[in-house]
Protein backbone atom coordinates (compact mmCIF):
# COMPACT_ATOMS: atom_id res chain seq x y z
CA UNK A 1 0.00 0.00 0.00
CA UNK A 2 2.70 2.46 1.03
CA UNK A 3 4.83 1.54 -1.95
CA UNK A 4 1.93 1.90 -4.39
CA UNK A 5 1.10 5.34 -2.98
CA UNK A 6 4.78 6.31 -3.22
CA UNK A 7 4.96 5.40 -6.92
CA UNK A 8 1.68 7.19 -7.62
CA UNK A 9 2.82 10.39 -5.88
CA UNK A 10 6.26 10.13 -7.49
CA UNK A 11 4.80 9.85 -10.99
CA UNK A 12 2.46 12.76 -10.28
CA UNK A 13 5.39 14.86 -9.00
CA UNK A 14 7.46 14.10 -12.10
CA UNK A 15 4.56 14.89 -14.44
CA UNK A 16 3.66 18.18 -12.77
CA UNK A 17 7.31 19.24 -12.59
CA UNK A 18 7.56 18.77 -16.36
CA UNK A 19 4.48 21.00 -16.67
CA UNK A 20 6.32 23.59 -14.51
CA UNK A 21 9.18 23.88 -17.00
CA UNK A 22 7.15 23.40 -20.20
CA UNK A 23 4.20 25.71 -19.53
CA UNK A 24 4.80 29.18 -21.07
CA UNK A 25 2.28 30.85 -18.73
CA UNK A 26 4.09 31.46 -15.40
CA UNK A 27 0.87 31.41 -13.36
CA UNK A 28 0.02 27.94 -14.64
CA UNK A 29 3.53 26.76 -13.96
CA UNK A 30 3.25 28.12 -10.40
CA UNK A 31 0.04 26.11 -9.92
CA UNK A 32 1.78 23.00 -11.30
CA UNK A 33 4.64 23.61 -8.86
CA UNK A 34 2.11 23.63 -5.99
CA UNK A 35 0.94 20.18 -7.14
CA UNK A 36 4.56 18.98 -7.20
CA UNK A 37 5.19 20.32 -3.69
CA UNK A 38 2.05 18.66 -2.30
CA UNK A 39 3.03 15.32 -3.89
CA UNK A 40 6.47 15.67 -2.32
CA UNK A 41 4.82 16.40 1.04
CA UNK A 42 2.95 13.11 0.73
CA UNK A 43 6.20 11.30 -0.10
CA UNK A 44 7.90 12.87 2.95
CA UNK A 45 5.06 11.59 5.09
CA UNK A 46 5.38 8.10 3.60
CA UNK A 47 9.14 8.14 4.24
CA UNK A 48 8.49 8.65 7.95
CA UNK A 49 8.82 12.42 8.42
CA UNK A 50 5.38 13.85 9.23
CA UNK A 51 6.88 17.07 10.61
CA UNK A 52 8.66 17.83 7.34
CA UNK A 53 5.51 16.92 5.40
CA UNK A 54 3.49 19.44 7.41
CA UNK A 55 6.19 22.11 7.00
CA UNK A 56 6.25 21.44 3.27
CA UNK A 57 2.53 22.13 2.95
CA UNK A 58 2.48 25.13 5.29
CA UNK A 59 5.73 26.87 4.34
CA UNK A 60 6.29 25.86 0.73
CA UNK A 61 2.88 25.25 -0.78
CA UNK A 62 1.28 27.80 1.54
CA UNK A 63 3.61 30.72 2.13
CA UNK A 64 6.30 30.68 -0.54
CA UNK A 65 4.03 29.79 -3.45
CA UNK A 66 1.47 32.40 -2.39
CA UNK A 67 4.30 34.93 -2.46
CA UNK A 68 5.21 33.80 -5.98
CA UNK A 69 1.62 34.02 -7.20
CA UNK A 70 1.24 37.41 -5.53
CA UNK A 71 4.27 38.80 -7.35
CA UNK A 72 3.20 37.20 -10.65
CA UNK A 73 -0.19 38.88 -10.40
CA UNK A 74 1.21 42.16 -9.05
CA UNK A 75 3.56 42.49 -12.04
CA UNK A 76 0.90 41.17 -14.42
CA UNK A 77 3.41 38.83 -16.05
CA UNK A 78 2.58 37.81 -19.60
CA UNK A 79 3.12 34.28 -20.93
CA UNK A 80 6.46 33.79 -22.67
CA UNK A 81 5.88 34.45 -26.33
CA UNK A 82 8.00 34.68 -29.44
CA UNK A 83 10.51 32.30 -30.92
CA UNK A 84 11.76 30.92 -27.59
CA UNK A 85 15.10 29.18 -27.28
CA UNK A 86 16.74 27.84 -30.42
CA UNK A 87 16.55 24.13 -31.22
CA UNK A 88 20.25 23.54 -30.55
CA UNK A 89 20.09 25.29 -27.19
CA UNK A 90 17.04 23.27 -26.14
CA UNK A 91 18.75 20.04 -27.16
CA UNK A 92 21.94 20.98 -25.31
CA UNK A 93 19.99 21.95 -22.16
CA UNK A 94 18.01 18.69 -22.12
CA UNK A 95 21.14 16.61 -22.74
CA UNK A 96 22.99 18.45 -19.97
CA UNK A 97 20.08 17.99 -17.55
CA UNK A 98 19.79 14.25 -18.36
CA UNK A 99 23.55 13.81 -17.85
CA UNK A 100 23.35 15.74 -14.57
CA UNK A 101 20.52 13.65 -13.17
CA UNK A 102 22.12 10.37 -14.32
CA UNK A 103 25.31 11.29 -12.53
CA UNK A 104 23.48 12.49 -9.42
CA UNK A 105 21.38 9.33 -9.38
CA UNK A 106 24.37 7.02 -9.62
CA UNK A 107 26.23 8.91 -6.88
CA UNK A 108 23.20 9.01 -4.56
CA UNK A 109 22.35 5.33 -5.02
CA UNK A 110 25.93 4.34 -4.20
CA UNK A 111 25.89 6.54 -1.07
CA UNK A 112 26.45 5.23 2.44
CA UNK A 113 23.34 3.49 3.73
CA UNK A 114 24.14 3.02 7.41
CA UNK A 115 22.26 0.55 9.55
CA UNK A 116 18.74 1.37 8.45
CA UNK A 117 15.73 1.00 10.70
CA UNK A 118 12.67 -1.02 9.80
CA UNK A 119 9.53 1.12 9.83
CA UNK A 120 11.44 4.34 10.65
CA UNK A 121 9.17 7.14 11.80
CA UNK A 122 10.14 10.44 13.40
CA UNK A 123 7.39 12.06 15.49
CA UNK A 124 7.33 15.85 15.67
CA UNK A 125 8.25 15.81 19.35
CA UNK A 126 11.57 14.15 18.50
CA UNK A 127 12.21 16.79 15.85
CA UNK A 128 11.64 19.57 18.40
CA UNK A 129 13.96 17.80 20.84
CA UNK A 130 16.74 17.62 18.23
CA UNK A 131 16.25 21.19 16.99
CA UNK A 132 16.51 22.61 20.51
CA UNK A 133 19.34 20.31 21.55
CA UNK A 134 22.91 21.49 22.15
CA UNK A 135 24.05 20.57 18.64
CA UNK A 136 21.55 22.63 16.65
CA UNK A 137 20.41 25.39 19.02
CA UNK A 138 22.85 28.02 17.73
CA UNK A 139 22.10 27.16 14.09
CA UNK A 140 18.39 27.48 14.89
CA UNK A 141 18.87 30.93 16.42
CA UNK A 142 21.11 31.97 13.51
CA UNK A 143 18.35 31.02 11.09
CA UNK A 144 15.98 33.30 12.99
CA UNK A 145 18.41 36.19 12.47
CA UNK A 146 18.73 35.22 8.78
CA UNK A 147 14.98 35.43 8.32
CA UNK A 148 14.93 38.86 9.98
CA UNK A 149 17.75 40.05 7.70
CA UNK A 150 15.91 38.73 4.65
CA UNK A 151 12.74 40.52 5.77
CA UNK A 152 14.55 43.85 6.11
CA UNK A 153 16.44 43.26 2.85
CA UNK A 154 13.25 42.50 0.93
CA UNK A 155 11.56 45.67 2.22
CA UNK A 156 14.58 47.82 1.32
CA UNK A 157 14.94 46.27 -2.16
CA UNK A 158 11.30 46.50 -3.14
CA UNK A 159 10.81 50.01 -1.75
CA UNK A 160 10.26 52.84 -4.15
CA UNK A 161 13.47 54.82 -4.60
CA UNK A 162 13.64 58.02 -2.59
CA UNK A 163 13.82 61.26 -4.60
CA UNK B 1 5.21 -1.52 7.58
CA UNK B 2 4.20 -3.59 4.57
CA UNK B 3 6.53 -3.98 1.57
CA UNK B 4 8.16 -0.64 2.39
CA UNK B 5 9.48 2.00 0.04
CA UNK B 6 12.87 1.32 -1.54
CA UNK B 7 15.21 4.17 -0.61
CA UNK B 8 16.94 3.81 -3.98
CA UNK B 9 13.78 4.77 -5.81
CA UNK B 10 13.27 7.85 -3.66
CA UNK B 11 16.87 8.89 -4.42
CA UNK B 12 16.38 8.35 -8.16
CA UNK B 13 13.17 10.41 -8.04
CA UNK B 14 15.15 13.15 -6.31
CA UNK B 15 17.85 13.06 -9.03
CA UNK B 16 15.21 13.19 -11.77
CA UNK B 17 13.43 16.18 -10.19
CA UNK B 18 16.76 17.98 -9.80
CA UNK B 19 17.51 17.41 -13.49
CA UNK B 20 14.08 18.70 -14.52
CA UNK B 21 14.60 21.80 -12.38
CA UNK B 22 18.05 22.40 -13.90
CA UNK B 23 16.59 22.01 -17.40
CA UNK B 24 13.99 24.65 -16.52
CA UNK B 25 16.70 27.05 -15.32
CA UNK B 26 18.50 26.61 -18.65
CA UNK B 27 15.43 27.03 -20.82
CA UNK B 28 13.01 29.49 -19.20
CA UNK B 29 13.23 33.18 -19.96
CA UNK B 30 10.89 34.53 -17.31
CA UNK B 31 12.85 35.43 -14.16
CA UNK B 32 10.07 34.26 -11.83
CA UNK B 33 9.78 30.94 -13.68
CA UNK B 34 13.54 30.46 -13.28
CA UNK B 35 13.04 31.10 -9.58
CA UNK B 36 10.35 28.43 -9.40
CA UNK B 37 12.69 25.96 -11.08
CA UNK B 38 15.29 26.71 -8.40
CA UNK B 39 12.66 25.98 -5.73
CA UNK B 40 12.01 22.67 -7.51
CA UNK B 41 15.72 21.82 -7.33
CA UNK B 42 15.82 22.67 -3.61
CA UNK B 43 12.87 20.35 -3.07
CA UNK B 44 14.63 17.53 -4.91
CA UNK B 45 17.54 17.96 -2.50
CA UNK B 46 15.11 17.86 0.43
CA UNK B 47 13.76 14.56 -0.85
CA UNK B 48 17.29 13.11 -0.92
CA UNK B 49 17.84 14.32 2.67
CA UNK B 50 14.61 12.72 3.89
CA UNK B 51 15.42 9.45 2.09
CA UNK B 52 18.87 9.29 3.66
CA UNK B 53 17.41 10.18 7.05
CA UNK B 54 15.19 7.12 6.70
CA UNK B 55 18.03 4.93 5.47
CA UNK B 56 20.19 5.84 8.46
CA UNK B 57 17.35 5.94 10.95
CA UNK B 58 18.51 9.31 12.36
CA UNK B 59 16.93 12.76 12.45
CA UNK B 60 19.91 14.77 11.18
CA UNK B 61 18.69 14.72 7.59
CA UNK B 62 15.33 16.13 8.61
CA UNK B 63 16.98 18.92 10.59
CA UNK B 64 18.92 19.83 7.45
CA UNK B 65 15.66 19.91 5.49
CA UNK B 66 14.30 22.34 8.08
CA UNK B 67 17.27 24.66 7.53
CA UNK B 68 17.05 24.33 3.74
CA UNK B 69 13.39 25.36 3.95
CA UNK B 70 14.12 28.48 6.00
CA UNK B 71 16.93 29.49 3.65
CA UNK B 72 14.60 28.88 0.67
CA UNK B 73 11.97 31.13 2.25
CA UNK B 74 14.54 33.90 2.81
CA UNK B 75 15.84 33.44 -0.73
CA UNK B 76 12.37 33.65 -2.23
CA UNK B 77 11.58 36.85 -0.31
CA UNK B 78 14.81 38.62 -1.32
CA UNK B 79 14.76 37.26 -4.86
CA UNK B 80 11.21 38.36 -5.54
CA UNK B 81 12.02 41.80 -4.10
CA UNK B 82 14.92 42.01 -6.58
CA UNK B 83 12.57 40.99 -9.40
CA UNK B 84 10.15 43.77 -8.41
CA UNK B 85 13.00 46.30 -8.32
CA UNK B 86 14.23 45.14 -11.74
CA UNK B 87 10.74 45.33 -13.21
CA UNK B 88 10.40 48.89 -11.97
CA UNK B 89 13.73 49.74 -13.60
CA UNK B 90 13.41 48.02 -16.98
CA UNK B 91 9.67 47.22 -17.22
CA UNK B 92 10.40 43.57 -18.00
CA UNK B 93 10.90 40.27 -16.20
CA UNK B 94 12.58 38.62 -19.18
CA UNK B 95 16.03 37.34 -18.22
CA UNK B 96 17.33 38.24 -21.70
CA UNK B 97 16.72 41.95 -21.11
CA UNK B 98 19.23 42.10 -18.24
CA UNK B 99 22.57 41.58 -19.94
CA UNK B 100 24.55 44.60 -18.76
CA UNK B 101 27.16 42.39 -17.10
CA UNK B 102 27.33 39.91 -19.96
CA UNK B 103 30.85 39.39 -21.32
Amino acid sequence: MDAALFYLLGALALGSSIVVIAQPNPIRSALALIVTLCCLAGIFGLLGSPFIAALQVIVYAGAIMVLFLFVLMLLNVEPERGPGRSRQLTFAAVALAVALSAQLGSVLVRGDRGAGVEGFRAPSVDMARVLFSESFLYAFEAVAVLILAALVGAVVLAKRELP
Amino acid sequence: MSPGIPVDHALLLSAALFGIGACGVFLRRNLIAIFMCIELMLNAVNLAFVAFSRAHGTLDGQVLVFFVMTVAAAEAAVGLAIVIALQRHRDSVDADSFDLLRF
